[in-house]
């Protein structure tokens, strides 16, 4: 039988990685992701977990430990957040390209300087484009089903790419929370064995990581691109097959009482469920508004995306980071793109609010978005709204 | 010399793991030795190649010179790779997923892939106790990249980045000892070895690879392109080396040190610089200068030989 228990997200990671099995964990202790790596080493030293731990010197050499456990097919994880995802950076456009399967937990956290140990997107956004699948979740069960997910997807024969789960820093990772756990006899069932196609071994040598010249370059870069957007339909699938073993069920794009919704709201990652208590006072008021968050940040849900907020009047986009000297919340701007081309789309606003951990009250929530259908009415000279800001 | 070449070719296996084919200079020494190596680790075993010539010119896509699984990620990070191969085929072993059987693991990089950028991977592995065997090729410079200087580098010699000029005497610092610091991680094996000298490199690999543990193998890998000399007298210019005492053949056991070839009396260190362009700027104080340390730093490492065979 699964059962309910009330614990540490952090430590909840852990023990979905347990019960995925996991081969290697190669991790270095970063806060707030600390607990999570801590309760592996835990599981690990008591005999609970079977699995090599790694404790490397460095978030570059976790990431490169994997590298290696994932090419010689072991089910490889592990965790990172802000300085630490940086300091892996060039890692991960090598776990992506080389197309090695292995998953990795983000405790979202801020970018220093000023040293900020607390959430932000700043880390994840600066990873966008390293060719991971990349997935958010909003409270503990979702991290937890989402870890099952990711191994699934990643392992799958068809997709072979590192997945990354976001949590948000403290907000998420460091909170106690109710969390069903299956069976594992159930997450075996779900979750086959790893079995990586070529792995480096001697009865059958394989040359990874070879060097491309000009004329070889950009069809290998091309095959990935096709490769991680084709990923999406497994990701559906793993989805799918998950909500009919476990009954829970996710999507890319997540909706929110957005049916006749003259206004959304965009948001990502934990602050979606304040941001879900303001929307219920508004409609409470009679005011037609809704939510959307993207679960899926990558591959991008170009139609699942546009289908969410095309009838839409006004659209209300909340980053928690910031791209300097451009256009303020990067979500944002990849919004606006997907709908650029759209014949019918919203009319949609920019706001950049909750950096180094600070909160979004739902009073906050609120402010945002009257000021956000006040700016798509009259206009602003600003490309983004930063929120919350003393002066 | 005639016996000589009948006998050889026996001891040493034909069969070559690091095949032609390779795009490495006329005379590189590095490819020698990564040849000799091969041959001593076989056919068991999975290669973490770091960034550097090695990896340049035995692997550029759709072809390959290696016959032994081989992974290459980045430049700094080879000992890391090689310690996430080893704990993973530790646990596919044990769960049973994969055959029970021994697999040498081997990292391998430049002198610049492992004493400098890479010196962090490299200490944690070694600190950490993995099962792997280190190969330290160093030719004296970041070659790959056009012969700029590393930590490596020698005295007095010139790069493109520590050029000799008229207010440079070329590489201003001393060449760190990199098996000195390995062997301060009291790791169980350590060696310095040569491609001139073929027999001793080969066993040492092989010491290497059969240790159970971290071991640590430092190559001195003669690169003409870099050193400017003739390409005829790569195999000429590493006996040299040696036998200045500049680059001295030695192991380190479990800490106890061990002088392999040992010579009553060096050459003098012109012998070996004379016939680099590197070098070739040097007044004959630098010259003196050098010849100073290489005496003493010989005398040193005789001495702490000598020690610890009583
Ligand atoms: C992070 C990073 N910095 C710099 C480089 C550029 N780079 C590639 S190989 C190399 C030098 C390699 O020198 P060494 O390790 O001595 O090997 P060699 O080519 O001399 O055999 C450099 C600087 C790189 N690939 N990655
Ligand atoms: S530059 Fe030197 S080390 Fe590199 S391939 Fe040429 S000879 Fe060999
Ligand atoms: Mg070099």
């Amino acid at each position: 039988m699964a059962k309910k228990v009330g614990m540490e997200v952090s430590v909840a990671i852990g023990e979905a990685v347990k019960l995925a099995n996991a081969d290697v964990v190669a991790a270095y202790p970063i806060t707030p992701q600390t607990h999570i790596v801590e309760h592996l080493a835990e599981l690990v030293a008591d005999g609970e977990l079977d699995a090599a731990y790694i404790p490397v010197e460095s978030e570059h050499s976790a990431m490169s430990a994997c590298l290696g456990s994932a090419a010689v097919g072991a089910r490889t994880f592990t965790a990172t957040a802000g300085q630490g995802l940086e300091l892996m950076h060039e890692v991960l456009y090598v776990a992506s390209s080389m197309r090695l399967p292995l998953v990795m937990t983000v405790a979202n956290r801020a970018l220093s300087s000023p040293l900020s140990v607390w959430g932000d997107h700043s880390d994840v956004m600066a990873v966008r484009d390293t060719g991971w699948i990349q997935l958010f979740t909003e409270n503990g069960q979702e991290v937890v089903d989402n870890v099952f997910c990711a191994f699934r997807i990643a392992e799958d024969r068809k997709v072979l790419l590192p997945v990354m789960v976001h949590l948000d820093g403290f907000h998420l990772s460091h909170v106690i929370e109710p969390i069903v756990f299956p069976e594992q006899s159930a997450v075996d069932r779900f979750l086959p064995t790893n079995k990586y196609p070529l792995p480096l071994h001697p009865d059958k040598p394989v040359t990874m990581g070879d060097f491309a010249p000009p004329i070889i370059y950009s069809e290998a870069k091309w095959a990935q691109e096709v490769n991680l957007r084709a990923s999406k339909e497994i990701i559906l699938q793993t989805w799918q097959e998950f909500g009919k073993a476990f009954g829970r069920h996710y999507s890319p794009v997540e909706s929110y009482k957005t049916e006749d919704a003259k206004v959304l709201l965009l948001t990502m990652g934990s602050f979606s469920e304040t941001a879900m208590t303001v929307i219920d006072k508004l409609r409470g008021e009679g005011r037609k508004v809704g939510l959307v968050r993207f679960r899926l940040w990558r591959p991008f849900p170009f139609e699942e995306f546009r289908q969410a907020v095309r009838d839409a009047e006004t659209l209300i986009v909340v980053d928690r980071a910031l791209s300097f000297g451009g256009p303020g919340g990067p979500v944002c701007s990849e919004v606006k793109s997907a709908l650029y081309d759209e014949a019918k789309k919203p009319k949609v606003v920019s706001f950049v609010a909750g950096l180094g951990g600070r909160d979004i009250t739902p009073a906050g929530f609120e402010t945002i978005i009257n000021k956000g259908i006040e700016i798509a009415q009259k206009g602003s000279p600003n490309e983004f709204e930063i929120f919350g800001v003393r002066d | 010399m005639q016996n000589y070449n009948v006998y050889v070719p026996r001891l040493v296996t034909k069969k070559d793991t690091f095949v032609p084919g390779h795009r490495a200079c006329i005379g590189c020494g590095e490819a020698l030795a990564v040849r000799l190596a091969c041959k001593a680790l076989g056919q068991n075993v999975i290669i973490a190649s770091a960034t550097g010539c090695m990896e340049i010119v035995s692997s550029p896509l759709p072809t390959t010179s290696w016959k032994v699984p081989w992974i290459h990620t980045l430049f700094e990070n080879a000992a890391a790779v090689a310690s996430g191969i080893e704990s993973g085929l530790k646990m596919l072993m044990k769960k049973g997923r994969i055959a029970e059987q021994e697999i040498t693991v081997v990292a391998m990089a430049g002198d610049g892939g492992t004493s400098d950028i890479g010196i962090q991977a490299l200490s944690g592995a070694m600190e950490r106790g993995h099962n792997f065997l280190y190969l330290c090729f160093d030719n004296e410079a970041y070659m790959n990249t056009g012969i700029q200087r590393s930590s490596a580098t020698p005295f007095g010699a010139s790069t493109t980045t520590s050029p000799a000029g008229k207010q440079s005497i070329g590489q201003a610092s001393w060449k760190k000892n990199m098996p000195a610091i390995a062997a301060a991680h009291n790791i169980p094996y350590v060696a310095t070895a040569c491609p001139s000298y073929p027999f001793d490199l080969i066993e040492k690999v092989e010491k290497g690879a059969k240790t159970p543990g971290p071991a640590y193998v430092h190559i001195l890998s003669v690169c003409p392109t870099g050193w400017r000399c003739p390409t005829d007298l790569t195999v000429r210019m590493g006996r040299l080396a040696v036998e200045t005492g500049i680059f001295p053949l030695y192991e380190v056991e479990n800490g106890q040190y061990k002088l392999n070839f040992d010579f009553p009396e060096l050459r003098p260190v012109t012998d070996y610089m004379k016939l680099q362009g590197r070098f070739r700027h040097l007044s004959e104080d630098l010259l003196v200068k050098i010849q100073q340390r290489v005496t003493a730093d010989y005398a040193s490492l005789k001495e702490k030989a000598s020690d610890d065979e009583k």
